[in-house]
């Protein structure tokens, strides 16, 4: 009887053991995942429970909690709302959350794992637990002068620090004010929220880094006349022949330069004189001559179809998609066709030139900071790859500055200071408005900062608008506000 | 789990005295080893009442920011109870185990105030705060484990009752069908309501299947053990002895079948397979059991609706289909949000979220305690009851009457068994099943019969030490 015991014994140690393991799995390995489940609630009440940690941009506190006499504690206030909303996002009682405030949520409330030797040491002494707080690498001087460069337009525009990849500035608009979707009250959220959604200017749409992507336009040949450096046939002084119109190959359409004459005067034009006056049909001979493997290799370098990219939001990943005919290739060239970006997209690409071929990855965080001033984690400079060796970064540098000093984006000039950049000014179909563009750097030869700009709707003014006139002196008021500050 | 000691009596003959030991020495360990293990007894009791005590106070700081009176003082009177337990210990069974005490008054203790956490986060008060009926239900329990260790001096009277267990346990398990006491609540009939009072019958029914159990084995081990045929290199029963097996498998079928009662089924046939394997210590049986039962239970799962669902949703918790679904996964998941949220140390007693999982306080207390003391708390709980059922398995190994070494071992086991069921539901090892999980839960039907195990398994205990052997003795230095 006895050996039967010591087996029934056993069993039941091993009945035991496999609770024991079950709810390990559930208390410690899953306990995150679990956490994270939209169904669960209690998630929610912690995070409103513990006095959320604010969100800072320079000195100024853009989000933070107060204390309030209701069930939830604490209420989430943005001083400047709409001004920060695109790197903010906003908290919702229980309708979730968007930027910064979801994608550091954990850390905000407290409840990372990081965090784990504070919970604790707080359940010790009796003090409330506090969460953590998060220290963007927005300027606010900049971020205000970005703010009301780009004032009624809808657009967006974007700050980068060529040498770190800290994100400056990050302007949407239209936005919405995160303080009327943080109230305690889930009816009024969700009914302002339906409103947000309903509005066609979609104001819930960070356009920086994610919505319906404009196509490039012109600062796409950026892109182009990279790879036609680096693939070492090609020289700025390379010549390719300058007819005012050409008909694609295999197709009734004819592209046209922008001003409808040839590229300056001369049977044919050098790609330098094509990039400073942005004419469209020599880089679409120049396309056609790099083929489509080329420029995609050359665009992927740069970052596009990265759909892994977070800042920490996830951005969307531009594209340059794959074409099917030599007619697609030639339009896709100069920044038509299927080709969409993200204006962070164009901002990496002009940092990359002005940081010397290095790009750096961006981001908007630069420190997460326990209550005792601890630092959780810091984000220090990281390299995102090299998608131009040093000399071609030292050319481009050259074309772009040409491009503002002398051609086309002559309304980013500051007195004083070489400016590098490029305008685009992108069709959207017969008939709809253009979207208008400035990417650029300053100064150019020792880089402050990486700019670019959109704005959508043809800025008001249809099929009138180009990218020198709107967008060129937004890029302009961004950069001085760096370079002054 | 117990250590093992020397084989007992039954099966190898007792070695002499140790010849050098002098005889006054021997009968003074004789004589204060009782009032040793009663002391023992009375220290952890204490430990655990201010344990308990403690975290019934925490929950109301936690959860009210101040002390209610009334409960406070109506849990120190159920202390005293316990404490008047240890002292007709002393009396009437001076050499029982001192652990099984304590670790049933901790328990229940926990218990009671996890309930009242729930019900504080319910807003309920009086009598209807499932807490305060605990405390009550508490009373009885201990009532009836007093009286049980008061009248059943010796537990080897119960054998003399062994056919009399199987009428009880049978009518028991009836009760619910009957008309007008009869009660179906979530599906499953296996209440009981007289006036005020619902109880769940098939909670004393385990008991009385234990006792029958063991005397139908003692008695009937031999011509189970012995004869057999043998079918394709296995050892397998004559026929005729599969009688009481099939009759048995049928009772679980008709328990899950006509009660719609997965959990209880599972129970009283894991009790029995396991006595039956101790008993006749043929593991082809067990085979023939777990055979039959996975058979009738995958039958039930392809025709009974119930079964089914509780299967799907175990096995895709997730799915909102069975999430959003009318009986489905809600319950399962939060419990389990629960519990992620306790993660390892637990939310701290009265500051978690447990009200937000449907039975809270009976069916998933567990992932309450697991919410708000975290995977340590668990652990402890679990450890708890893997002492409480070692205890009564040292009896199995240490008793000399088959009957009482039994009993005790199907009754620690059918506690082992139904924690597991419990737990494992909750953390998704098994479906779950709407099991109580024991001393713990809310409910009286429970606690009666987890108190009376605990009576029983005291009883038996007692008359093991209470046997002058040398066995034993040295299994005592």
């Amino acid at each position: 009887m006895n050996k039967e015991l010591r087996r029934v014994s056993a069993f039941v140690l091993v009945l035991f053991l496999a609770l024991f393991s079950s709810s390990t799995i559930v208390q410690f390995f899953q306990s995150n995942s679990l956490k994270e489940d939209p169904r669960n609630v209690r998630t929610l009440y912690a995070s409103f429970s513990t006095e959320r940690g604010p969100i800072l941009a320079g000195d100024q506190q853009v989000a933070y909690s107060t204390p309030v006499d209701d069930d939830f504690q604490y209420l989430r206030v943005y001083p400047d709302g709409p001004l920060y909303s695109a790197a903010t996002g906003y908290f919702t009682l229980d309708q979730g959350a968007t930027g910064v405030e979801s994608e550091l949520n954990s850390l905000l409330s407290g409840t990372s794992d990081s965090q784990f030797l504070d919970r604790v040491t707080s359940i010790l002494t009796g003090q409330e637990p506090k969460g953590a707080a998060v220290e963007l690498s927005i300027d606010p001087v900049v971020q205000q002068a970005a703010w009301d460069a780009l004032g009624d337009y809808q657009g967006a525009v974007l700050a980068i620090e060529p040498a770190t990849g800290r994100i400056l500035a990050l302007v949407s608009k239209p936005t919405f004010d995160p303080n009327a979707l943080a109230v305690h009250d889930s009816a009024a959220v969700i009914d302002l929220y339906d409103q947000l959604l309903a509005d066609p200017g979609q104001p819930l749409i960070n356009r920086t880094i994610q919505g319906d992507l404009n196509p490039p336009g012109s600062t796409f040949k950026l892109v182009v006349a990279s790879a036609a450096l680096e693939s070492g046939k090609y020289t700025p002084d390379s010549a390719f022949p300058n007819p005012a119109q050409l008909q694609l190959p295999q197709s009734t359409a004819v592209i046209q330069n922008s001003g409808g004459g040839t590229c300056g005067p001369g049977a044919t034009v050098t790609i330098a004189t094509a990039l400073r006056l942005s004419c469209n049909i020599p880089f679409a001979e120049l396309g056609l001559e790099l083929g489509f493997r080329a420029i995609s290799e050359q665009a992927k370098k740069y970052g596009f179809g990265d759909d892994s990219f977070e800042i920490p939001m996830p951005v969307a990943p531009s594209v340059y998609p794959a074409v099917q005919s030599d007619a697609e290739l030639m339009l896709s060239a100069f920044g038509q066709g299927n080709d969409r970006v993200t204006p962070l997209q164009m901002a990496m690409v002009s940092a990359a030139i002005a940081n010397g071929g290095l790009q750096m990855r961006p981001g908007v965080v630069d420190k997460v900071t326990a209550p005792d001033l601890s630092a959780l984690r810091t984000f220090s400079p990281a390299e995102y790859g090299r998608p131009i060796s040093a000399a071609t970064a030292a050319t481009m540098t050259q074309l772009m500055v040409a491009n503002v000093a002398n051609g086309a984006a002559s309304n980013a000039r500051i007195g004083g200071i070489d400016v590098a950049g490029k305008t685009g000014t992108a069709e959207n179909g017969p008939g709809e408005p253009y979207t208008l563009w400035f990417t650029g750097f300053a100064p150019a030869d020792s880089p402050q900062v990486a700019v670019a700009v959109v704005i959508e709707d043809g800025g008001g003014l249809g099929q009138e608008g180009y990218g020198n006139l709107l967008a060129a002196p937004i890029g302009k008021q961004v950069m001085e506000a760096v370079i002054d500050r | 789990m117990a250590s093992p000691t020397p084989s007992s009596a039954t099966e190898t003959a007792p070695a002499p005295p140790a010849p050098r030991a002098p005889l006054t020495e021997t009968i003074r360990v004789r004589l204060r080893a009782p009032a040793r293990r009663r002391n023992t007894e009375l220290g952890l009791l204490l430990f655990a009442l201010a344990l308990a005590g403690g975290a019934l106070a925490l929950v109301q700081l936690g959860a009210l920011g101040h002390l209610a009176g009334t409960m406070m003082l109506l849990s120190g009177l159920l202390g005293l109870f316990a404490i008047a337990i240890h002292v007709a210990l002393r009396v009437v069974a001076p050499d029982a185990d001192p652990f099984v005490l304590p670790i049933a008054v901790l328990l229940n203790g926990l218990g009671i105030a996890e309930i009242t956490r729930i019900d504080i986060a319910e807003g309920l008060v009086g009598w209807d705060a499932a807490g305060v009926r605990q405390i009550a239900w508490s009373a009885i329990a201990l009532a009836g484990a007093l009286a049980v260790l008061l009248v059943i001096r010796n537990h080897r009277v119960l054998l003399r009752y062994r056919y009399l267990a199987m009428l009880a346990a049978i009518v028991l398990l009836l009760l619910p069908f009957a008309p007008l006491i009869g009660k179906e609540v979530n599906g499953a009939t296996i209440w009981i309501q007289v006036g005020p009072l619902s109880f769940q019958p098939g909670e004393l029914a385990k008991i009385a299947l234990a006792i029958f159990f063991a005397g139908y084995l003692m008695t009937a081990r031999d011509s189970l053990s012995m004869v057999s045929v043998k079918v394709l290199g296995l050892r397998l029963p004559r026929p005729r002895d599969l009688g009481p097996i099939l009759v048995i498998w049928a009772l679980s079928m008709l328990v899950l079948i006509g009660q719609r009662d997965l959990g209880t089924s599972l129970l009283y046939f894991g009790l029995f397979l396991v006595m039956l394997y101790v008993a006749t210590g043929r593991l082809s049986w067990v085979l023939l059991g777990v055979v039959l039962f996975g058979g009738g239970a995958f039958a039930a799962s392809r025709v009974l609706p119930y079964v089914e669902n509780r299967f799907a949703g175990w096995l895709d918790a997730f799915n909102p289909e069975y999430y959003d679904a009318f009986g489905g996964s809600y319950q399962l998941v939060q419990g389990l949000f629960g519990l992620a949220d306790g993660g390892l140390i637990g939310t701290g007693l009265g500051r978690g979220h447990p009200g937000i999982v449907p039975l809270a306080e009976s069916d998933f207390i567990v992932a309450s305690l697991g919410e708000e003391l975290g995977m340590v708390g668990l652990f402890a709980i679990l450890a708890l009851y893997l002492l409480f059922v070692s205890r009564g398995f040292r009896i199995g190994f240490t008793g000399q009457d088959d009957f009482g070494r039994l009993l005790a071992v199907g009754l620690s086991f059918v506690v082992a068994l139904q924690v597991f069921i419990v737990v494992g539901g909750v953390t998704r090892v098994i479906p779950l099943t709407g099991l109580t999980t024991p001393f713990l839960a809310a409910g009286g039907s429970s606690l009666v019969a987890n108190w009376v195990i605990v009576a029983i398994l005291l009883r038996v205990s007692d008359s093991v030490r209470a046997q002058p052997r040398w066995v034993v003795e040295e299994g005592r230095s």
